[in-house]
Formats: C-alpha cells, sequence, structure tokens
C-alpha cells in the first residue's frame, strides 16, 4: 500500500521525481470526469467532481470532459447537458444496450478504450461502491496509479495532480502523486467537495463513441434490481441538518433522544462509529471516514467526542454544534458551537425548546 | 471447490498514536490483527465449505511476522496458509501489491488446484482503498463482484453463483460463472469461533512461504515501491481550525441552557431557521 510507506525520503528513487514523461505519454492532456449513471440518474457526487475538475483544467490551461456511458440515449444526452452546465467542456457519450445496468466487465472496457483513445491527463470518479468498482479495474488495466478516496485535489507547480486523502487509520494526511504514469486518476467521496453552482444553457460538444459490447461475452447477469425504499437507507451525505450521538449517550435507550431531536428537526440522525458497532444504529448511518461524509447547513453532535476519523466525515458542515460533558473534548476544536453539559438531560430540553420556538415562528407567519 | 481467501495484517489502527511533536507515527508496541474486513470473507468461505465442501486457502503478502495472522485463520477452520514475503515488496502500492499477489495466486493454482473463487475484504483499515482486489481479478482475468452482501446460490454443476450486489440506490441480484473474485461487504455474517482441534493443529501447521522468486517474478521492477506509480510525497497532521468553538453558557437549569443554545444556533446559522420552518413546521401547526 503506498499509504504505507513513511514519509517519502529525498527524493532519488526512480518513482520519487517527476521525470520528463514518456513520448507515448506526452499526448495525454484534459481532466475527465467519469460520470456514474444508474437507472437514468445522473449521482450528485458526479457533479461535484464537475466542479472540482474545472478548476482543475483551467489551472493547467486544458478542457474538462465528461464520459456518460448507458444504455439510453435520452438520459445521456441530459446528463451530457448537465455536466456542460456543471463546466464540462466536452462530453464522450457511450451509448449500447449491454450498459444497462452497472457492470464492471462492459463499463471497465468501454471507459478504458475511451482512456485509451482520448488520453486524459487527469481521470476523477466518485468513491461510490460503483466509482471504486470501476476505478481499481480500470486503473489496473492501464497498469496507472489510483489515489482513493481523496479529500482534496490540486495541482502542484510541476503541474501534476496532487490528491490529498487520510491514511494510518485517518490519524493524519498524506499527499499522493503519479507522476510518471498517466492518466492520473483519483476518487472522491460524495459530499466530500461542495456542489458547484450550475449555469443554465452552458454548451459544450459531444463525441460519440461506439462501445460495440457483444452481451455474450459478458460474464455477469444482472438477474434483477431491487431498489431501496426512501426509508430502507439513510440519505445522510445529502440532509440539511443531521443530528448525531456517540457512545457519551451511555445507552441504546439513550439514543432515541438523538432521534426525537432530528425529527422534531426534519433531520436525518446517525452516529459514531462505536454504535455501529454495538449495534445501536445501522452501519448507513455511521458517519466519518469509513462511514458517510456528510455536509448539512447544520450539525448537532451529542455525546461523541470527535476522533480524527470523525471529524473528516463532518467538516464539510457550515455550524457545527457539539454537546460534551468534557470541556477538553477534541470535538471542541473543530465545532463552531459548543455547550459542556449532559447530553442526555440537554437533548430533551433542546427538542423541546426547538419544538416551542418552531410553534411560535409558525403562528407568527 | 478451492476457495482462496486474501487477509491482510494490520496495525490496530485503533491503537496508533502519532507523535505530538514530530508527526509521525508511533508505531512500536501497536498490536496487528487481521484486518476487521477480511474476516467476513473468511467467514464466507468457510460458510460455502461447510455447505458445499471445499478447501480453502489463505494467502497474506507481508513481512515474516504476519504467520501469526495466517495461524488465526487456520484455528477458525481454514485449510492452508500462504505467506507470501520478499523485502523487494516493502513499499508496495495496490498496483504492485496487486501484481504481486497474482503472481501468488498463480502459483497456488498451479501447486493446489486453480480457485474457484477468490475472496478478499471489502477494504483494509490501514490502506483503505478498496482496490487490491479488483487488481487481483483483472490481472487474472476472474470476473470481479465487489460490495457483496450474500451468497444466494452456488451450482457447482453449472459453475456458476449467485449473489446480492449492495449497488448505489438499491441491491442487484446477479449472476456469474466461476472463476470470480468476491469482495464481501462488511457485517455480511459474523465470523466463527475457532476450535480447540483447530487450534491445536494450527500451531503445528506449516505455513508455505514463498518469495518473489518462488511464485515467479522475474521483473523487480514491478514490485515495491519500484513497481509503483503512486508516490507518497508529505504526510502531515490536519490543521487545526483557526478559531474555538464559541461556548455556550447559561445561568440556571438544563431548560436555559437548552434555549440559549437554540438562540446562539440561530444566531450562527441565520439561515437554517427558515429551512426548518418549511422542514418540520408542519408538524407543529
Ligand atoms: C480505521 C478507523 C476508522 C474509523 N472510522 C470512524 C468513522 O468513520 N466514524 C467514527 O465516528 N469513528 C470512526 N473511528 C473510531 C474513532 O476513532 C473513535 O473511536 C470514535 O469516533 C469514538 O466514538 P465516540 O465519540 O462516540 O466515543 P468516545 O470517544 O468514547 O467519546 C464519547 C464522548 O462522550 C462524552 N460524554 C460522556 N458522557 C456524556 C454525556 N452524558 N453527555 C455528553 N457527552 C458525554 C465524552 O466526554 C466523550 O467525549 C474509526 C477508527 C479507526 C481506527
Ligand atoms: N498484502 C496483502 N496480502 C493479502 N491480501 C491483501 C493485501 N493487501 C490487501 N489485500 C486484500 O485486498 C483487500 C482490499 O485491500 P485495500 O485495497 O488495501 O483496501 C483486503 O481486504 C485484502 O483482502
Amino acid at each position: 500500500m503506498a499509504e504505507d510507506k513513511k514519509p517519502a525520503p529525498a527524493a532519488g528513487g526512480r518513482a520519487q521525481t517527476k521525470k520528463e514523461l514518456p513520448e507515448h505519454f506526452k499526448a495525454y492532456k484534459h481532466v475527465w470526469v467519469a460520470v456514474e449513471i444508474e437507472h437514468g440518474q445522473v449521482h450528485p457526487v458526479s457533479f461535484e467532481l464537475l466542479g472540482e475538475g474545472r478548476k482543475l483544467a483551467d489551472k493547467r490551461g486544458v478542457e474538462l470532459a465528461a464520459v456518460v456511458m448507458g444504455d439510453d440515449r435520452e438520459s445521456l444526452e441530459a446528463a451530457a447537458r448537465a455536466a456542460f452546465e456543471y463546466g464540462a467542456d466536452c462530453a464522450y457519450l457511450a451509448c449500447d444496450p449491454a450498459l444497462k445496468h452497472y457492470r464492471n466487465e462492459a463499463a471497465t472496457r468501454v471507459l478504458t478504450d475511451i482512456v485509451n483513445t482520448y488520453k486524459p491527463e487527469i481521470l476523477l470518479l466518485g468513491a461510490t461502491n460503483l466509482g471504486r468498482d470501476l476505478a481499481g479495474s480500470v486503473a489496473t488495466t492501464l497498469q496507472t496509479g489510483l489515489t482513493a478516496d481523496c479529500t482534496e485535489l490540486a495541482i502542484d507547480e510541476e503541474g501534476s495532480l496532487a490528491a490529498t486523502r487520510p491514511t494510518f487509520g485517518g490519524s493524519l494526511l498524506c499527499t499522493i502523486f503519479t507522476l510518471n504514469f498517466r492518466p492520473q486518476m483519483a476518487t472522491v467521496r460524495p459530499r466530500v467537495l461542495a456542489m458547484p453552482e450550475r449555469e443554465e444553457g452552458r454548451q459544450g460538444r459531444i463525441v460519440e463513441v461506439t462501445p460495440g459490447l457483444v452481451e455474450d461475452d459478458i460474464v455477469t447477469k444482472v438477474l434483477d434490481f431491487i431498489a431501496d425504499r426512501d426509508s430502507d437507507q439513510a440519505q445522510l451525505p445529502y440532509a440539511d441538518i443531521v443530528v448525531a450521538g456517540g457512545l457519551g449517550l451511555g445507552s441504546v435507550e439513550n439514543f432515541q433522544l438523538v432521534k426525537d431531536l432530528a425529527e422534531v428537526l426534519g433531520a436525518e440522525y446517525g452516529g459514531s462509529r462505536p454504535l455501529v458497532q454495538k449495534g445501536w444504529i445501522t452501519s448507513d448511518r455511521q458517519i466519518g471516514q469509513t462511514g458517510k461524509t456528510i455536509r448539512p447547513k447544520l450539525y448537532i453532535a451529542a455525546g461523541i467526542s470527535g476522533a480524527i476519523q470523525h471529524r473528516v466525515g463532518v467538516e464539510g458542515a457550515d455550524v457545527i454544534v457539539a454537546i460534551n460533558t468534557d470541556p477538553d473534548a477534541p470535538i471542541f476544536a473543530f465545532a463552531h458551537l459548543g455547550i459542556v453539559a449532559d447530553a442526555v438531560t440537554l437533548l430533551p430540553a433542546l427538542t423541546a425548546a426547538f419544538a416551542a420556538r418552531l410553534r411560535v415562528n409558525r403562528l407568527a407567519s | 471447490m478451492h476457495i482462496v481467501v486474501c487477509i491482510k495484517q494490520v496495525p490496530d489502527s485503533a491503537q496508533i498514536r502519532v507523535h505530538p511533536v514530530t508527526n509521525t507515527i508511533m508505531r512500536q508496541g501497536v498490536p496487528t490483527i487481521i484486518n476487521p474486513y477480511d474476516l467476513f470473507a473468511l467467514e464466507e468461505a468457510l460458510r460455502l465449505k461447510d455447505k458445499f465442501g471445499a478447501t480453502v486457502t489463505v494467502l497474506t503478502m507481508g513481512p515474516p511476522t504476519a504467520a501469526d495472522s495466517l495461524r488465526k485463520t487456520l484455528t477458525f477452520g481454514a485449510d492452508r496458509a500462504v505467506l507470501l514475503t520478499d523485502r523487494y515488496f516493502a513499499g508496495s502500492d495496490t498496483l504492485a501489491t496487486s501484481y504481486a499477489l497474482s503472481m501468488a495466486l498463480g502459483k497456488i493454482a498451479e501447486e493446489f488446484g486453480k480457485p474457484e473463487i477468490i475472496f478478499t475484504g471489502k477494504q483494509t483499515i490501514d490502506g483503505d482503498t478498496a482496490q487490491v482486489g479488483p487488481g487481483i481479478a483483472k490481472r487474472l482475468g476472474y470476473n470481479q463482484l465487489t460490495y457483496i452482501a450474500r451468497i444466494s446460490e452456488v451450482d457447482l454443476d453449472a459453475a456458476t453463483i449467485r449473489v446480492e450486489r449492495r449497488a448505489e440506490g438499491g441491491v442487484q441480484d446477479l449472476v456469474s460463472s466461476f472463476p470470480v473474485l468476491i469482495t464481501m461487504l462488511e457485517a455480511s455474517n459474523e465470523m466463527r469461533r475457532g476450535t480447540i482441534e483447530n487450534a491445536l493443529g494450527a500451531a503445528r501447521a506449516e505455513v508455505v512461504t514463498w518469495n518473489a522468486e518462488a511464485v515467479g517474478i522475474e521483473d523487480l521492477t514491478k514490485c515495491g515501491l519500484r513497481g509503483s506509480p503512486t508516490i507518497v510525497k508529505k504526510v502531515f497532521a490536519p490543521t487545526a481550525r483557526a478559531e474555538k468553538a464559541e461556548i455556550v453558557e447559561a445561568e440556571g437549569g438544563v431548560d436555559a441552557k437548552a434555549a440559549a443554545l437554540v438562540e446562539a444556533i440561530f444566531a450562527k446559522a441565520p439561515g437554517i431557521e427558515g429551512d426548518l420552518l418549511e422542514l418540520a413546521g408542519e408538524h407543529y401547526v
């Protein structure tokens, strides 16, 4: 694992310094985002990546392109138009019946072909199940570097992609480069990057590619797709308000207090990792490095210490409110508002105070 | 059926501490464990063994001390342990790791029979990339099934496997023919306890140990730091936020505190009150 390496020694090793790129990599230009489409829907992480990709492309003075793959021309064209409005100059459109459902083999073949033909210098994907599944195969096929789950992307003085991600179980961050191979690949989780402004009517050009897939060559067959009912899966990453609890609540019964507050606020609820391990909450409600990254307008954390692995998942919140009995808890170092109090008694009072306040406002308006 | 499970021995990162001054990892005394995600893969392999009869080989690439983790898997019921170890592998990123492991898997196929199924964990807790599994699958030409929540059917005669795969927004019901590489989702099963009998066997068992040469790696530039396209240039601690949290204080009881906190929240996030009315208001009319 790259992440196992000690802080890099002084440059000198073969891969450690940027050399003149081999001749066959010199044609690699432009920044690409592989747009994630399932069942006609574009995953918002793709727009977040286009926003970031736009900045990287401008810094490099190159174009930003989107790759849209699927079986339904209409939704692909809609996705391409959306990509233009979020900053893409160009969209590679691959339409093939075999791309109806996401399948690794088909998607890998199509994406690697497009990369080999049109040669991007940077290729970004969402760090979703789909994106990670695809990125790993594509990077191996192309024999290039891939940095997973980045929290920050930048271009360094030499024009290389600097991809920063947590390492050592999240206690530190590291910046990873793919200096001598192309494309430079990275995945970023939903909500780590801000959603860019959409520029209605912004145009781009579509480049048709012909995947020419043969269904019989694809080993995986999709028998069925069972869509989650809305209530099945927490919608944490895109919630405007999130209330979460930690071990400080003391018991699963007390966790109900978090749910009560969430309900009054119309918020999603979640928790720290130990709660998942204890079975107080399901894993789709875990917030943090190995759970969900959230970016709400308001995040209320009750009885959560604020370990670094939790912190990296909530730092994008506009306002973080911490309730903790320990005035020295690490969470106070990155919360915006804090109160030193017993969450078990404060939460019900807070729920009541919000309810009262909302009732008054509601009547007034 | 022959099943291989790839496991990694990792530092128990819950116990890793960062030196407050030098920002380096203090590895001394940090115990190692089997990557927790790999236990779901191992358990699933053992369940297939119980149900259909299979030989389960466990493979790891790591330092000689990784033999401890391998032995541990034998106590759970794995049949054979293979350790791939060589100083040339030091500093491998995922591309170099999957290369070395795929070579070892080739050798395993040669010596012990070609595996129908290779399992890996969803990801490691130290590397945390989820890339090694897909890397191995691609190199060996195995069909890749990631984020598998359940194996619903195995048809040995038809040589097919049916699985439930966690996708965005739903579950895919998939069928594939062998050979396949499966990465198991966490919490997809519960690890069994080892038996005393297995434990006794494990202590005596020989761990098959191979180096780069033994698995037929001739081009050492594909290994370790040299075979890794990614380069870690900088390791650093996250910076603290410039301002500390504003601490809300209020005289009186808990209700006074709650009221003060609500005021403070609305002051910090002026937009939120309107949003709240829209989101939650209807409950209170
Ligand atoms: C590889 C790895 C990945 C991880 N990923 C994640 C992740 O994604 N998400 C995550 O959350 N964690 C993650 N962790 C775990 C993380 O390191 C912490 O252990 C965890 O976040 C701590 O949870 P906690 O704050 O609920 O519990 P604790 O650390 O035990 O904190 C409890 C807090 O509650 C306070 N408290 C006690 N009683 C009360 C009371 N009555 N009222 C108010 N406050 C009270 C205490 O002062 C304390 O600050 C990960 C760890 C590792 C090693
Ligand atoms: N050194 C290794 N030896 C054996 N298996 C590994 C090794 N590194 C990673 N794996 C496997 O690949 C999976 C994904 O690892 P990673 O890509 O590091 O997140 C792990 O859960 C293991 O099953």
